[in-house]
């Protein structure tokens, strides 16, 4: 197979504008006989919806959640980032892009990224003028704060609550067409299958999770917006009902995977307390700005912080990168934080804990200003800890955040199954190997408002209305093989529950695959994970029927999945000998312990094509062009 | 710690529900009270017993899925949601009753789990601003001053939980719907529909059934975002404002 | 669950002022100011007792000289007495029906009992005006005082009161008449500041305050009538028994 990207040619500052011209435009009298389908409504799906519904389209959106506000885009904190410039500090688009891209290590498209920095500063007007009520200056104008190590303060935010608030103007956007009768919204509802008619994706398999009622939708095409899968490592700070079922159903169906080993571990979060834990709560970067990270310099120190005098702490990132300290990269501060721990000097009940020390932070500038500047941080630190962060010193540990790998997509957004769009974080698209801080939300936002409604009408327009059925007998099998699968669950009638299996796949995952990884343990992994898999087909236990509302098989299923899935991670994570971005290798690093890049042989994308489960899936590459930028190394020093 | 829970426990939408009782035990004062469930779940799985169904995603109090009813109170009438709520907040051995967010505007769909859709539709009505993509002019070209844009981010804080909802006496809904007709009202972005948007989302709230305020602010002292029943002041004031105009 | 869908599809919701809740509310609120105005004005009327027989009854027979002033505040009295009570009770039970199961453990955090008990205190109000017009205003209950004139042919409403409150069953349930009512207005009043949108964080205190004072000078001022009576601070004028 071979894999185009679609990147149109001519100088990266006027490639999508010249593509806009280039795309073919659907009739504004035809558009309403155009249907698309959305699955996801967080901020990608939600903001593709509303925005396919203004243009004409008639769509159906698609959530597991009782209600599309809720989708997990709603828990980031942070902030999201545009290249406005409106601090006068020197930002740009080109700089946005640059930042971008050499943040993801050189292993996201050139192209692709750069689209993302230009449509950012859009992002931020919609969303104004929606009403997201973003942080302002006295004199009314919006506000920035710079975030996750960036040079420029080119960050927008509502408080903490900046997901949730570019979320809410999305879903308000959302619902306006729900009301307008342009959107049909199916809340609980999961994505069982893609539907191919003649190669082209034209609809889906549904399960309602309230009668467990399986149904089709047909429509000119799909859109999967349904986010990252991070939770294949169990804990994580995603939401607990984040999968990958919808996006490896459609890689069953033939649609690429691509750099599924490339996921994010965030260095803030706090620490695992205990074996019922099922989530991780992110403290957010911003608390990089003030707070000092340390671990005693010896090991198995059993003072208390307080107690540990200055020359016996190490600040570990202050000394290794002199000028970033504190604020080095996410994926550089999280090995770093492992390191420590693993030399066994970590801290806390678990030993798996680094401190993040505000204290001379409240001695330069007072207690009222860190608690104005994090306060309700701190408040939930103390309720979930039970410690109190201005006196003692929190600890935290990374934790899975986000994932850069996705289903493979050209400039259009869509897969390599015609029809099929992927958006959000669901695509593995702009990010490379590593994502910076506050521009998730961005890609979201940008894929949803700002690219895929315009590629999107290009397809429609090639490919012509449709209008097909769903008594197709396409749809028939499909359904049949969803209620059979649901039934083989029910039918196993074992003795674990979903999560036990989730938790040890999980467990194996982040040992063996997690922050670094090498040849010996993603080998065992790879032993493990069918080994694992045939003992949950042989012994889970998945009470209830399939015709009610029923949380065993929501689960089973989704565990199913990652079970799965989880092998092609890791026969990625093995493909790729180099070190970049997020993806530590441990046998390519520098004497003291940098990341080794390869990019005469790993300047490609790795896209997955499923050949059967428990067989090696076929790895096609597309080679990664630079036309713009120089391959540097990546230097935090 | 150990616990003894009453829990309404209820198959489907037409089902007659009941409380039942179960035994939460070993519990870590550590953890949330929904972490306390799962234990009590995985323990009912592996008796054979189906678990208890409740909502809940983010479990850090910003989906506003979670939605439990704890001794009468919805979120336990603590700080945050119920997924926040922490277990060493509860007396050792003592008897603690989980029931669904009650209101006729919400029916049950099993166990504690219940249909907050209304909630979608009052917003449908209403609660945005009519501006499509593509449409904006520069962000910087709105100013809004400081205090109002704040005043804008309380109200826009509610996360459509709900547990205004279920703490009401009258099951009403004004604090939600005040939350979203005051953030929009406070902005200039949401002039241009200010006297539409307060009598469409007053309408589709009263069709759906929520009942009637009566000012106990029983909302507000539950709500997890601490939203204030000032705004439903103020959305009485852009009701009758909008009566006048 | 595959969108639920309502009769109404919320882009064409629409409900009137009267049958709304905000616009039931505010007739609750506008009536009961009206109603609170005539309580404060009647008080006032009624404290002259103080000033002697005199004064009560030609401000008695002022009024009644003033039919074309009397009988329209009468009729709105009454139309906005009947408003409420109507409103009122149709809130209660609207209400009771948004929750069609309650919940097994019921619990209150900041709803003062004042606040959840308006339909009884209204309705003690209620009952107590329909008997305090037919003892004083219609004379039914007590005929013997349409009989009392004082020296100069007025009605001797100076007497008749007095008359009525040394029985002390009927000072009785006064008092606890208008405990009702100031115990209703103690809610009232801030309750009305809010439902017409004068209230915020700064004011939800004060209003709070107001509120209870108001109802204990409206409670003072009533009940030091009968107790004035009762302690014989205030006595029959020379020759009435
Ligand atoms: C704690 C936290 C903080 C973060 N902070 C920031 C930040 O400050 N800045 C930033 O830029 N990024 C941040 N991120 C990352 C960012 O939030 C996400 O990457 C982004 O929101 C993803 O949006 P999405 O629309 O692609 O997917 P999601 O928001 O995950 O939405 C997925 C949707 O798909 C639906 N769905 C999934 N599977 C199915 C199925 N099988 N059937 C039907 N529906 C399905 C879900 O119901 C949901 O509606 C943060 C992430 C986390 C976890
Ligand atoms: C002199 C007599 C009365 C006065 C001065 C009075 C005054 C008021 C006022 C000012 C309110 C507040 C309205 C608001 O919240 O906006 C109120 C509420 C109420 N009144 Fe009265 N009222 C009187 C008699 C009655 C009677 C006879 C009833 C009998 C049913 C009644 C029933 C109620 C009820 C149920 C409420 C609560 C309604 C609500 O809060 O929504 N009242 N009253
Ligand atoms: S107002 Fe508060 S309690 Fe009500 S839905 Fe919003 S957040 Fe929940
Ligand atoms: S689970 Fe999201 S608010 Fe509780």
């Amino acid at each position: 197979m071979k894999l185009d990207s679609k990147v149109p040619s001519g100088p990266l500052e006027q490639k999508w504008q010249k593509h806009q011209f280039e795309m073919k435009l659907v009739n504004p009298a035809n558009k309403r006989k155009y249907s698309a389908i959305v699955v996801g409504t967080g901020l990608a799906g939600a903001s593709a919806a509303a925005s396919l519904a203004e243009l004409g389209y008639e769509v159906k959106a698609f959530c597991f959640q009782d209600s599309s506000r809720r989708a997990h885009s709603i828990g980031a904190q942070g902030g999201i980032n545009a290249a406005k410039n409106y601090q006068n500090d020197g930002d740009s688009v080109y700089r946005l892009f640059y930042d971008t891209i050499k943040g993801g290590d050189f292993r996201s498209r050139e192209a692709n990224t750069y689209r993302l920095a230009e449509v950012s500063n859009n992002i931020i007007d919609q969303c104004a003028a929606q009403g997201v009520p973003f942080a302002r200056e006295y004199g009314g104008t919006l506000a920035n704060r710079s975030f996750g190590g960036a040079q420029v303060s080119r960050t927008f935010y509502a408080r903490g609550q900046t997901g949730q608030q570019l979320l809410l103007g999305a879903y308000s956007a959302l619902m306006r067409q729900v009301g307008l009768g342009k959107v049909t919204m199916y809340p609980r509802t999961e994505m069982q299958d893609v539907v191919l008619i003649d190669g082209h994706a034209k609809g889906i398999v549904v399960r309602n999770m309230v009668t467990g009622e399986i149904s089709s939708h047909a429509a000119d095409a799909v859109v999967l917006a349904t986010g990252g899968y991070g939770r294949v490592f169990y804990l994580s700070t995603m939401g607990l009902g984040c999968n990958v079922t919808a996006a490896y159903r459609a890689y069953k169906k033939g649609a690429l995977f691509a750099n599924p080993c490339f996921t994010q571990i965030h260095p803030t979060c706090i620490p695992h307390t205990g074996d019922y834990q099922c989530k991780l709560t992110l403290m957010s970067e911003s608390l990089r700005n003030d707070g000092r990270i340390w671990v005693p310099k010896t090991k198995d120190e059993q003072r208390a912080p307080g107690q540990i005098p200055e020359n016996e702490r190490d600040y570990y990132l202050e000394r290794k990168y002199p000028s970033f300290g504190n604020l080095a990269p996410r994926d550089i501060s999280s090995r770093s934080a492992k390191e420590a721990c693993d030399e066994g000097r970590g801290v806390g009940p678990s030993r798996y804990g680094v401190y993040l020390d505000f204290s001379d932070a409240i001695n330069r500038l007072g207690k009222d200003v860190i608690e104005e500047r994090y306060g309700n941080l701190f408040e939930m630190y103390e309720l979930i800890n039970d410690e109190n962060p201005y006196e003692v010193p929190m600890r935290i540990y990374p934790a899975s955040h986000y994932t850069m790998g996705g289903l493979w997509v050209d400039y259009n957004l869509m897969s390599n199954i015609p029809g099929l769009h992927v958006i959000g974080e669901a695509n593995f698209s702009d990010h490379g190997a590593n994502r910076l801080g506050a521009s998730a939300l961005m890609q979201g936002l940008a894929d949803g408002y700002f690219v895929l409604p315009y590629t999107i009408g290009d397809y429609f327009a090639r490919e012509g209305a449709k209008n097909i059925s769903t008594e197709r007998p396409e749809f028939r099998e499909a359904e049949e093989a969803v209620a059979m699968r649901i039934k083989k669950l029910l039918d196993v009638g074992g003795k674990q529950t979903p999560d036990s299996f989730h938790k040890r796949l999980g467990l194996i995952m982040w040992e063996k695959a997690g922050m670094a990884r090498n040849e010996k343990d993603l080998k065992e992994a790879l032993q493990e994970i069918p080994a694992l898999r045939e003992e949950f087909w042989n012994d889970v236990n998945v009470l209830g029927s399939a015709d009610e509302m029923n949380m065993n098989v929501e689960r089973a299923a989704r565990v199913a999945d990652f079970l799965e899935f989880a092998e092609i991670f890791c026969l990625d994570a093995l493909d790729r000998e180099e070190s970049c971005g997020a993806h530590f290798r441990e046998e390519h690093q520098t004497d003291e312990g940098e990341a080794v890049r390869n990019d005469k042989k790993y300047a490609y994308v790795a896209a997955w094509e499923h050949k059967g489960v428990g067989q090696k899936p076929e790895l096609h590459k597309e080679d990664l062009q630079f036309e713009s930028v120089q391959l540097a190394t990546r230097s935090y020093k | 710690m150990n616990f003894k829970l009453h829990v309404w426990r209820q198959k489907n939408a037409a089902a007659k529900g009941r409380m039942e009782q179960y035994e939460a035990r070993d519990i870590n004062a550590d953890m949330s009270f929904l972490e306390m469930l799962d234990v009590v779940n995985e323990d009912l799985v592996e008796k054979g017993i189906d678990p208890i169904h409740f909502d809940h995603d983010c479990r850090e109090g910003i989906c506003g899925a979670c939605s439990l009813v704890i001794n009468g109170l919805p979120h336990g009438g603590m700080t945050g949601t119920t997924c926040e709520v922490r277990m060493r907040l509860f007396k050792d051995g003592s008897t603690i009753y989980v029931e669904p967010f009650r209101a006729k505007a919400f029916p049950v769909i099993k166990d504690l789990t219940v249909d907050r859709t209304s909630i979608d539709r009052v917003m449908q009505a209403g609660g945005f601003v009519s501006t499509h993509t593509g449409a904006a002019i520069d962000a910087n070209a709105i100013l809004v001053p400081k205090d109002k844009a704040e005043e804008a981010m309380d109200a826009a804080a509610c996360i459509g939980c709900g547990a205004c909802v279920a703490a009401c006496k009258n099951a009403s809904g004004m604090l939600f719907v005040a939350a979203k007709v005051s953030q929009l009202a406070l902005l200039p972005q949401g002039q241009a529909e200010r006297e539409r948007r307060v009598n469409k989302m007053v309408a589709m709230m009263d069709i759906e059934g929520f009942g009637n305020c009566t000012n106990y602010y029983e909302c507000e002292a539950v709500c997890p975002k601490d939203i204030s029943v000032k705004f439903i002041a103020k959305m009485n004031r852009e009701y009758m404002r909008a009566l006048v105009k | 669950m595959s969108t639920v869908k309502t009769q109404v599809s919320p882009a064409q919701a629409q409900v009137t002022f009267i049958a709304s809740s905000i616009g039931k509310k505010i007739f609750m609120a506008t009536t009961g100011l009206f109603l609170f105005l005539f309580v404060s004005g009647h008080m006032v009327g009624n404290l002259q007792i103080f000033l002697g027989q005199d004064q009560l009854n030609t401000y008695a027979q002022a009024l009644k000289d003033l039919p074309a002033l009397i009988w329209p505040v009468r009729i709105l009295m009454f139309i906005f007495f009947a408003v409420h009570i109507w409103r009122g009770i149709q809130l209660y039970f609207e209400n009771k029906f948004s929750r069609p199961i309650s919940y097994a453990c019921n619990a209150t955090v900041q709803a003062p009992l004042s606040s959840r008990t308006m339909i009884f205190s209204g309705a003690g109000i209620l009952l107590y005006v329909v008997y305090h017009l037919l003892h004083f205003t219609f004379i039914t209950t007590n005929p013997q005082y349409a009989g009392l004139h004082d020296t100069v042919g007025r009605h001797d409403v100076y007497s008749m009161v007095i008359f009525g409150y040394q029985n002390v069953a009927i000072s009785v349930v006064y008092l606890v008449a208008m405990f009702s009512l100031c115990y209703h207005l103690s809610h009232a009043i801030p309750s009305f500041m809010q439902t017409i949108g004068l209230n915020n964080e700064k004011w939800e205190p004060r209003l709070k305050a107001l509120g209870y004072l108001i109802a204990i000078v409206i409670f003072f001022g009533y009940s030091v009538i009968p107790a004035a009576v009762l302690s014989n601070l205030i006595v029959l004028p020379e020759g009435v028994h």
